[in-house]
């Protein structure tokens, strides 16, 4: 298609270098804790040893008697008004059941008490001071057990359900919901075949490498600053509004660089406690989470049990599926009503193609877990893991290639997709993305199953993927963008690049925009004081939205500059057509330069050369993907090994090529991570005991084989320059294909993720040599 | 993270085993396990300049000060030509060249360390170590004894133990061991060394001598059968006792393989 | 409090530190903020710097034992750091940089001691620094760009 081939474009579609790159390469000093007040206090949480449990008694004498300990406080100290820590837009559809500190403690790590000292040895040795006194309570442990169990993890009155998701504190009950298309039940009873399985995945951590951390300091207007290390400015400032009871004119939040976030950072996990200390001591103070608190207190993956009933006819037609999804949100409710829902509307409409009738039903669940939170793929992951796995199973059982199957039931550009509400696939190459990994990977050759002797086999699994490019309808993306009299230019973002380059990208399309290159334009964001708003980078947003809003925003930033130069050359502003690097007059030899209309801005002008612009989006394009694993699998241990991961993705016209990739090679080794070695394990008590990286075991780059990601590009018409997303995505085929993958090589299938070595060699029936 | 009062670099060994009669006193390695511990030591105590970073390759043996680091014993020419790579096969996989680069053999065995690739190591290697005031024994008597405080010295490695075939299992290439295995040949005698069963590494001998006819395939599975029934398994989050039983089997198997071919 | 001596990035420092100070920290308190911590087990690498030549974990050694000893940190090599960091640039595989400076220390320390290594050497001396963004692809895309341009350049030059 003509279309999707990418024009000659000056900016975009261009591997450019990211504006931050030697900066962070150098180790220059541009994140929190490097930009921390030199003075700060530093701030430490005493975290309750217990799963469920109310503080009885609590008692700090001890501890204030250390030198140094500026402050101890207990929940008897805080604001009694709930919220979420969500970032999400407001109305948040996360039940407000927080509090700074709260006397009922609902999971081992949970917060007691905020200790301030000016040395983090004073607060350490504090913290083991306080002495507190706990009633122990039963704990909900098992998230199929929750529902309307007689322990409650939420039993208080003031719980408030800001949207109405069918949740209800009640019943241990975040969110339930169902909606379906046509007679699922009458279509599966048809079908030649119906596979009905169930899948279980874990609440896998983030493990950025950078933890949270947060400092805060009363600036010289004597408002509370902070600087967090955060995806999302606008939400934490309004999050810290309703939990502090402080207007939004008296908060500012700002980000520096990010040491990676993958979703962790989307909920404002650890800003309220140097902030609360800040506004009670008047004093500057940081807090940095240490491994175990990220690990233990973070803001993991939602824990998922899927179940799915697939029904198809004996040549592979997919008629039927039926999904029921139960989410384990853990003890508070972030993202707990939201990521649910991605486990069925972002796996089910990849087989539109002939789908008679689907249902997706859910049921979110408090227990006495960590609470989870956003991570990449945020529910998609695990939706698309059980229904790739029961499609491969299927496609095994028919005896059909299960790439030829997935030819036959995949969606394709021009198709209503009913189970993704209604949206049409405008922009859609899963096809050739299919096609052109099958030719890369040489499926033929690779998918028969290949004995290497000594107890070895090699085999190929296969998984396809989808994502949204935005929450559609929802998110607002904005960007200002200022001439400066050089003729260079400000963009201005409250998105949030935690690495992942997009103030490159978006730099990118502002200088394809302004026909001036990349350097010419400077990237600042973001801060709530100077940034336009933007609900942050989550959701695989900033490029589909943000993007969009830059377009915007340098379209009439050129009419104003044309205007200026119309006023300058004495003509009306149709008159003239900005060139880049000059204003030229139509029909003429006149034309002024950018930086004789720059310097006129800023002498006797009434029009501001600058201009903000947002964008939001009625729809949220797919991305799709094609993934395809080659592992060696040592029957006798168990011992799988990464042989080649190939990926081909549809993120529409990628702006940036390189990073690109390198998202989807990130997301893929993090996706292998979660199949293989990431494992989430409690003790009789609830005690995590994956709680550092001594136990997290997160794959090195030995773990990953070698890995190659190509393109297959279409044009989103919807999209800054036909751009969909990519963020996302690439963290979804990798469980689904290494579970198939392991299937061709032992003849079992593994329904729960991490499939340990353990799970394989026991269960494989060994022949010794 | 520990909490250090004093710190003294000894200037002998007598000063260092002084030092250390205090019960709170501790002898420095690496400090890499030593510093996750919450506890408060009095003083620490460094023999960083005792000269005891050396190997020395005798006409019969190894001599390796308790200081040395676990890489340089990793790229030990001598050691490695002895062990046919062994040494480095062994020690490679733990963590990182940054970590290898500050553990120390003498903290490693020292610790006896339950999922310790260098403990099972150096048993198969049949290694002595020489304690400041315990004198010189076999590492099979002292991973067995109790924590004193006596300094340990040195390694010894006898150069006619160093046949030997060394596998591991680990879920994640740098990770903590689900089981280590060790088959070593000294003088006709085959010895398997299991380790992170997840207890202390222990020692199985030939003792029906299954092997006494040469490996073959059965004898091997012979002898790995024999093994996994000698050797007591625990259950950690890495692996079941069962799935270790069968570890064992497998890695014995094949190591004595390896050794005999 | 004990004092301390060391040469830090070429300079003599001299400090008072308490016995249990972790040479990260001290290292931190005396600007070198490229040194970052990611775990506190020894297992990330992100706190990599040179003692006498050799990468070790900031973040597991006594500041106290390093008195004497030679300390390079990011902020000390930026030239031979930026000798090859432009090909990861050129790759993105900076991605959130938070691992950056302890990945490039090592690497620093890897082409000293292998000017030419393989790509399975490469991953066998890096194997210790964890990086959660790239998916270490690009990082050894970017060495071996590296090592190819300076090939082209005439050979290798060893470690200086």
């Amino acid at each position: 298609m003509a279309s999707d081939r990418p024009v000659d474009y000056n900016a975009i579609h261009k591997p450019v270098r990211k504006k931050d790159a030697m900066q962070l390469l150098l180790g220059k000093p541009v994140y929190t804790e490097d930009l921390a007040p030199k003075d700060a206090l530093t701030v430490k949480i005493l975290r309750s040893p217990h799963a469920n449990a109310m503080v009885r008694e609590i008692d700090a004498a001890a501890a204030l008697k250390i030198p140094g300990v500026v402050a101890v406080y207990t929940w008897q100290d805080v604001p009694r008004n709930r919220f979420t820590i969500a970032g999400q837009t407001y109305p948040e559809p996360s039940p407000y059941d927080r509090l700074i500190l709260d006397r009922h403690v609902r999971f081992a790590g949970d917060a007691v008490a905020i200790i301030a000292a000016e040395t983090e040895k004073a607060a350490l040795k504090a913290m083991k001071l306080i002495k507190v006194q706990y009633d122990i309570l039963p704990a909900v442990l098992d998230f199929r057990t929750a529902k309307d169990n007689k322990t409650l993890v939420h039993p208080e009155e003031d719980w408030v359900p800001t949207c109405p998701v069918g949740g209800d504190n009640r019943r241990n009950l975040v969110a339930s919901d169902s909606n379906s298309d046509g007679d699922v039940d009458a279509v599966l009873a048809g079908c030649d075949i119906v596979l009905d399985r169930t899948y279980h995945t874990k609440a896998y951590n983030q493990a950025m490498m950078e933890t949270f951390r947060t400092c805060a300091e009363m600036d010289r207007y004597g408002r509370l600053h902070i600087l967090s290390s955060t995806q999302i400015v606008f939400h934490v400032r309004r999050i810290l509004s309703r939990a502090l009871g402080l207007p939004m004119s008296r908060i500012r939040v700002e980000k520096p660089r990010i040491g990676g976030g993958f979703g962790a950072k989307q909920t404002a996990v650890c800003e309220m406690y140097p902030a609360f200390v800040t506004l009670k001591t008047g004093r500057p103070s940081k807090l940095v989470y240490t491994r175990e608190e990220a690990q233990i207190a973070g803001s993991p993956r939602h824990e998922m049990q899927v179940r799915v009933r697939l029904g198809a006819d004996r040549e592979g037609h997919i008629r039927a599926i039926d999904m029921y999804t139960l989410s384990n949100t853990g003890a508070y409710g972030e993202h707990g009503p939201t990521t649910v829902g991605l486990s069925g509307h972002k796996s089910i409409p990849m087989y539109t193609g002939n789908l008679e009738a689907y249902r997706f039903r859910y049921d979110v669940v408090y227990t006495n877990h960590q609470a989870a939170g956003a991570y990449r793929g945020y529910g998609a992951t695990q939706g698309i893991f059980a229904l790739e796995t029961t499609v491969n199973e299927l496609a095994e059982q028919l005896g059909i290639d299960p790439t030829v199957i997935r030819d036959r039931n995949m969606v394709r550009e021009g198709m209503k997709m009913t189970s993704y509400y209604n949206e049409m696939a405008n922009a859609c190459a899963l096809d050739r993305c299919l096609e052109h990994c099958r030719r890369i990977f040489r499926w033929e050759e690779k998918y028969p199953v290949r004995d290497m002797g000594n107890g070895k086999v090699r085999a190929a699994g296969v998984a396809m993927a989808m994502q949204g490019s935005c929450i559609s309808n929802v998110d607002v993306g904005s960007a200002t963008l200022k001439l400066s009299e050089d003729g260079t230019y400000n963009l201005i973002i409250g998105a949030a690049d935690m690495g992942t380059g997009c103030d490159t990208i978006l730099a990118q399309m502002a200088a394809e925009c302004l026909d001036c290159s990349v350097e010419d334009i400077a990237v600042f964001g973001a801060d709530t004081d100077t940034s336009p708003y933007d609900s942050g980078s989550y959701a695989s947003s900033t490029t589909y939205i943000t993007g969009k809003a830059v377009e915007k925003a340098c379209a009439e930033l050129k009419q104003k500059i044309c205007e200026i130069a119309a006023g300058m050359l004495h003509c009306q502003p149709d008159e003239v057509v900005f060139k880049g690097k000059r204003v030229r007059r139509i029909h003429s030899d006149e034309s002024l330069t950018l930086q004789e209309i720059g310097y006129k801005t800023q002498v006797f002008n009434n029009i501001a050369a600058e201009a903000t612009a947002s964008h939001s989006s009625p729809v949220s394009p797919p991305p799709y993907m094609a993934g395809m694993v080659e592992i060696e699998l040592d029957k006798e241990t168990g011992l799988v090994t990464i042989l080649d991961y190939m990926a081909v993705v549809d993120c529409g016209i990628p702006i940036n090529p390189a990073l690109a990739r390198i998202q989807t090679e990130g997301g893929i080794v993090q996706g292998i991570g979660h199949t293989l070695m990431e494992n989430v394990q409690y003790d009789a008590n609830g005690k995590p005991i994956e709680s550092s990286f001594l136990q997290y075991k997160i794959p090195t780059r030995l773990d990953m084989g070698h890995l190659r990601v190509e393109f297959e590009n279409s044009y989103e018409p919807t999209g800054p320059f036909g751009a969909k997303s990519i963020g996302e995505i690439v963290i979804n085929t990798p469980a689904p294909a290494i579970a198939h993958a392991i299937y061709r090589a032992t003849g079992v299938w593994h329904r729960e993720i991490p499939i340990t070595p353990e799970q394989i060699a026991m269960q494989t029936p060994v022949s010794v040599p | 993270m520990i909490t250090i009062q004093n710190y003294v670099q000894a200037e002998s060994l007598e000063q260092a085993w002084q030092l250390n009669q205090k019960r709170s006193a501790r002898v420095l390695g690496g400090m890499l396990w030593l510093k996750m511990g919450k506890n408060t030591v009095g003083t620490a105590i460094d023999l960083c300049r005792l000269g005891l970073d050396t190997i020395e390759e005798r006409a019969d043996a190894f001599v390796i000060g308790a200081m040395v680091t676990l890489r340089q014993l990793e790229q030990h020419p001598g050691l490695n030509a002895c062990t046919r790579g062994a040494v480095a096969k062994a020690l490679q996989p733990i963590v990182g060249v940054q970590f290898r680069n500050l553990a120390t053999a003498g903290g490693s065995i020292w610790g006896r360390f339950g999922f310790s690739d260098v403990l099972t190591l150096f048993l198969a290697l049949d290694a002595k170590v020489e304690l400041y005031k315990g004198g010189v024994m076999p590492l099979e008597r002292f991973a067995a004894l109790p924590y004193d405080r006596d300094i340990l010295v040195r390694l010894i490695v006898p150069k006619t133990s160093c046949r030997l075939a060394y596998e591991a299992m680990r879920i994640q290439r740098t990770d903590l061991p689900v089981l280590t295995c060790a088959v070593a040949q000294t003088g006709g005698e085959t010895r398997a060394v299991i380790g992170a069963r997840p207890g202390k590494a222990m020692v199985v001998r030939d003792a029906n001598g299954l092997l006494h006819n040469g490996v073959t395939t059965e004898s091997a599975a012979a002898f790995a059968d024999y093994v996994a029934g000698q050797v007591p398994m625990g259950s950690n989050n890495r692996g079941s006792a069962a799935y270790r039983s069968h570890l064992c089997r497998v890695l014995t198997r094949r190591a004595t393989l390896e050794l005999g071919g | 409090m004990t004092d301390v001596k060391l040469i830090l990035n070429g300079r003599a420092v001299a400090d008072q530190v308490d016995a249990d100070l972790l040479l990260i920290d001290f290292l931190r308190a005396h600007g070198c903020a490229s040194v970052k911590r990611g775990c506190e087990t020894s297992n990330c690498g992100l706190c990599t710097v040179l003692m006498d030549g050799k990468p070790v974990l900031s973040c597991s050694m006594l500041t106290l034992r390093a008195a004497g000893h030679s300390i390079q940190t990011l902020e000390g090599l930026q030239e031979e750091a930026a000798d090859f960091v432009g090909f990861i640039a050129d790759q993105g595989a900076d991605q959130c940089g938070f691992c950056n400076p302890g990945f490039v220390m090592n690497t620093i320390a890897l082409l000293r001691e292998n000017p030419d290594p393989s790509d399975d050497e490469i991953r066998g001396f890096l194997a210790g620094n964890l990086c959660r963004c790239s998916g270490y692809e690009g990082q050894l895309r970017g060495i071996r760009r590296y090592l190819d341009s300076r090939k082209e350049k005439g050979g290798p030059r060893h470690g200086e």
